[in-house]
């Protein structure tokens, strides 16, 4: 593909009027689908996607269109010179948009990263032999993921990777559950079996009574999957410069009125896992590291070269969205291997479920637990709990209630697919919470 | 392709299968945005593919393809073949082809005004004009004004005879605007989904939309918090939407039932000893699955495994009776269901989704519900929703609120959210307006299904009455 997207990039930028700039992005995978329900195959399929998108700006007006890629070059080039046509056509038409960015050359990239994957016909008689004598729910993804980017000031990306993931759910007969990935670019069966003995292990622990909890606050322990999807709702209303400045972000209080999180509080943006592409939908390369919240305090956000055009600030290349694309929750001192004596009494939360702003200006999520919960007396796991709501604001639990963060990161995977299979995760530790609110 | 060419397509796969389809699915999406008085996009996506799907030894297999050359989908039948052959031994439920009934027919939804009778450069004026209404004074801060475009054509054929052609020209509109004042943000929207066609940007009501939306955000910068207790909570159509989509829709997924989701969206408090029997709600909910009415977001003719899509109860006076489930999950679950077997495109596999899920509407006037109502809380407008795996604690906040004192709408109240159990809430209605409150409204980004899928669905509701909810306010 990337030869393909080269060829069809130039002939592109060389057909350009005066006048006229370009911005030329591609992504596609050829990726294997799986889903499993009581560990069989429920649906089976490949899917073989690519797409090209076409920015095109001229006298501070700009369009842009995408199509999909059939990977016939002929047929291919034919579209992107009727899609560039058409935008030509329209492109006088609209208003001037004063905040464009144009193309600029700050270096080209090329990375490809082989990986080792199961071929397609052998996935499924790799896969169950493991799963036997459980019911597992899930699904498996794998195959080869690229994004490219090419524009008229000559710069060049491209970022090719094998991935795969098995994104699965142990159930219990009595329908408690345990949450397991095992993703990679390296297929290793051996790991793999060992990743799903030790979820099989965990859902042992499922088998006791589940205790029911009561609405109220508690002291709790939220270990790295859970705190990863709290994470994640920083990129929705929270660390975007441009969702800041529209009042539009749960953090307009740390920028406002000063307002600070807890010192065990660090933030950033790293980029050193090489799991995803540094450059953004314009070919901008990000920094390789860029602290967000540093002990508490908002260092920066994450700006667009277009926020930055519009809000008179300073761009750190972040995506047109502004959201996370590498984050890194900083590990604490609290030893990972003693949360459960740290806790004391009170709550073990392993995952957390279906967040949302519940009041963003106010900073507070709801969300429900899921997955391993416990409930722990005096350092020592009683049993389960039933799955219960919290409602609480990250000023609170990120803030003056959050006692340690624990000394290890883990790589939490991001296995969603909407829109492709999507690179990269999150890295966190666990957190230790004073209070935590649960309200039904 | 024609669906002749499509024919020809399919009559030339060589590969020993017991059933084999071709869904060709082509959707050109255009965004046009005016934000803060310039333009945010113009952009428009055409995606277009096909999904070669066969069924040999009891199991599909499929290959969503990128080109519609002919050596292309005969080596995705054969890809998918292996896929069905590979995964056969391991099945979890063995089909016929009597999972793809064979149905011929068209869909064309309805439009006054083509696509091509507004201009991309039109439509940003009238956007441009939009925004200004918005844009009450120097207090809004940040205002939006969008429209999105969906032409949509889907074609079906395969070996068992089915031959169907559907056509969809679908809009997104939505104005929002968010209002600031010392410490307070609050942000106000109106959005519509409808199968529609240009007409949806008639400038006087676009604008009268856009205005009341600017003032109705600077009247919550002056409003009292929503209050915190447990009371008649009347919910308006735009709310309603999201309360039957999380709270009835999803739960009655019948692949969420048997188990598919549990990875992913979760289970369901439903099981398949439910239909029949189970008193979902109280006698006056009936909850309707109708790909039939006028404009409504969803509505189709025929489901992606061929099955004609017709109007039906889900719920009847209060007690479930169907479930949301495919022809698939039909043959797996003996659960009576609907056509609702359904993907997000030419790229995905079919799983059960909703389409238009609709409450049916009462007797009673907007006043006379408002008017039976001593005191209680009404809102309108979804800003905050998240509900269990079960489908059973949501919670949901909304953007307006009103008091109810007295049989009249009074104060003004910002930041209302309200939570609650599912069962026992659709057991507290105790009201229903009429066919004049009934509200029709959608979303293009109902997600689910492992690889994920985002789907165009529609719930349309008259105004409803709740009794003892639990409400209350912001931080």
């Amino acid at each position: 593909m990337k030869s393909q997207f080269n060829q069809l990039s130039e002939n592109l930028l060389n057909s350009l009027h005066q006048g006229e700039h370009l911005k030329i992005g591609v992504s596609g995978e050829s990726s294997q689908f799986i889903r499993f329900s009581q560990s069989k195959v429920r649906q089976s399929g490949l899917v073989e996607d690519a797409a090209i998108n076409i920015t095109l700006i001229k006298d501070d007006q700009t369009c842009s269109g995408s199509f999909t890629l059939t990977g016939d070059i002929a047929n291919d080039e034919s579209l992107a010179v009727s899609e560039l046509n058409r935008l030509r056509e329209e492109v006088d038409t609209l208003p001037k948009d004063p905040f464009i960015v144009l193309p600029e050359n700050s270096g080209s990239s090329n990375e490809t990263h082989e990986g080792v994957l199961l071929p397609a016909e052998k996935a499924v008689e790799s896969l169950c032999p493991a799963m036997d004598g459980v019911d597992l729910a899930g699904i498996w993804a794998s195959g080869r993921i690229y994004a490219g980017n090419a524009n008229s000031a000559g710069q060049k990306h491209w970022f090719e990777t094998d991935t795969f993931s098995l994104d699965y759910s142990l159930i219990t007969s009595d329908e408690k559950m345990v949450k397991g990935t095992y993703a990679g670019s390296h297929w290793n069966q051996s790991d793999y079996e060992k990743n799903m003995a030790k979820s099989i292990a965990k859902l042992r622990m499922m088998e006791k009574s589940a205790k029911k909890i009561e609405p109220g606050k508690y002291r709790t322990y939220i270990a790295p999957a859970g705190v990863a999807d709290i994470v994640g709702m920083f990129s929705w209303g929270g660390v975007s410069e441009a969702s800041i400045q529209q009042g539009d972000s749960a953090l307009c209080k740390m920028r406002e009125n000063d307002m600070k999180l807890s010192d065990c509080f660090s933030l950033k943006e790293d980029f050193g896992s090489g799991l995803v592409p540094r450059f953004n939908c314009n070919g901008e390369l990000a920094p390789q590291q860029l602290d967000l919240i540093l002990n508490g305090s908002l260092k920066n956000t994450l700006v667009s070269s277009r926020s930055a055009k519009e809000y008179g600030v300073t761009s750190n290349f972040a995506g047109e969205d502004e959201g996370l694309r590498a984050p890194v929750l900083n590990p604490g001192e609290l030893d990972e291997d003693a949360v459960v004596s740290k806790l004391g009494t009170g709550l073990y939360l392993s995952n957390l479920h279906y967040l949302n702003w519940s009041d963003r200006p106010g900073g507070r999520i709801t969300g429900m637990t899921r997955y391993a919960c416990f409930w722990v007396e005096n350092g020592e796991v009683i049993a389960p709990i039933d799955n219960m709501r919290f409602d609480d604001s990250i000023y609170s639990f990120f803030g003056d209630n959050l006692e340690g963060v624990t000394n290890k990161a883990h790589l939490m995977p991001s296995v969603e697919t909407y829109d492709g299979r999507e690179l990269g995760g999150i890295s966190c530790p666990g957190i230790l919470l004073k209070s935590f609110e649960l309200t039904l | 392709m024609s669906n002749t060419q499509l024919y020809d397509a399919l009559s030339a796969i060589d590969v020993k299968v017991d059933w084999v389809g071709l869904r060709e699915v082509k959707e050109n999406t255009t965004y046009r945005i005016i934000r803060d008085g310039n333009p945010q996009a113009n952009s428009r996506d055409v995606s277009h593919g096909i999904m070669v799907e066969v069924l040999s030894e009891g199991q599909f297999g499929y290959f969503g393809c990128n080109s519609l050359a002919p050596e292309k989908i005969q080596s995705a039948a054969e890809s998918a073949l292996l896929q069905a052959k590979a995964a056969a031994p391991h099945s979890l439920f063995t089909f016929s082809d009597e999972a793809r009934p064979p149905s011929k027919g068209e869909y064309q939804s309805p439009f006054k005004s083509k696509v091509e009778e507004l201009s991309a450069g039109k439509l940003n004026e009238i956007l441009l004009q939009a925004y200004r209404h918005l844009k009450v004074n120097d207090h809004i801060v940040s205002a939006t004004a969008m429209g999105m475009i969906i032409e949509t054509d889907i074609n079906f054929v395969s070996s068992n005879g089915s031959d169907t052609r559907q056509s969809f020209l679908m809009v997104q509109s939505d104005y929002s605007a968010t209002a600031h004042k010392r410490a307070e943000y609050q942000r106000r929207s109106d959005n519509h989904c409808l199968q529609i066609g240009m007409e949806e940007f008639e400038i006087d009501a676009v604008l009268a939309r856009a205005v009341r939306v600017g003032e109705q955000a600077l009247e919550l910068l002056n409003a009292e918090e929503c209050p915190t207790e447990t009371t008649h909570l009347v919910l308006a159509p735009d709310q309603m939407m999201l309360q039957i989509h999380e709270s009835v829709g999803h739960a009655l997924e019948v692949d969420r039932i048997l188990g598919d989701e549990r990875n992913y969206a979760g289970w369901s408090f439903v099981r398949e000893k439910d239909f029949g029997n189970l008193q979902y709600g109280s006698d006056l909910m009936n909850i309707t699955f109708d790909p039939t009415v006028d404009g409504q977001f969803a509505c189709y003719g025929y489901d992606d495994g061929g099955l004609k899509a017709e109007r039906d109860f889900i719920i009847k006076d209060g007690v479930l009776l169907k479930g949301l489930g495919g022809r698939e999950s039909q043959l797996r679950s003996g659960v009576p269901g609907v056509a609702n077997f359904r993907s997000s495109s030419w790229n995905r596999a079919p799983i059960d989704r909703m389409a238009n899920l609709n409450l049916e509407p009462g007797d009673s006037s907007f006043d006379e519900v408002i008017s039976a109502v001593d005191h209680g809380v009404y809102m309108e407008t979804n800003r905050s929703w998240s509900i269990d795996d079960y489908r059973n604690k949501f919670q949901f906040g909304c953007e307006y609120g009103k008091l109810i004192e007295k049989g009249k709408l009074t104060k003004t109240v910002k930041n209302p959210n309200y939570r609650g159990i599912s069962n026992p809430f659709w057991n507290s209605l105790k009201m229903l307006g009429n066919q004049e409150t009934f509200g029709v409204y959608g979303t293009p980004y109902c997600g689910k299904g492992e690889p994920n899928q985002a789907i165009r669905v529609g719930h349309a509701s008259p105004l409803c009455l709740f009794e003892n909810v639990e409400v209350f306010g912001g931080v």
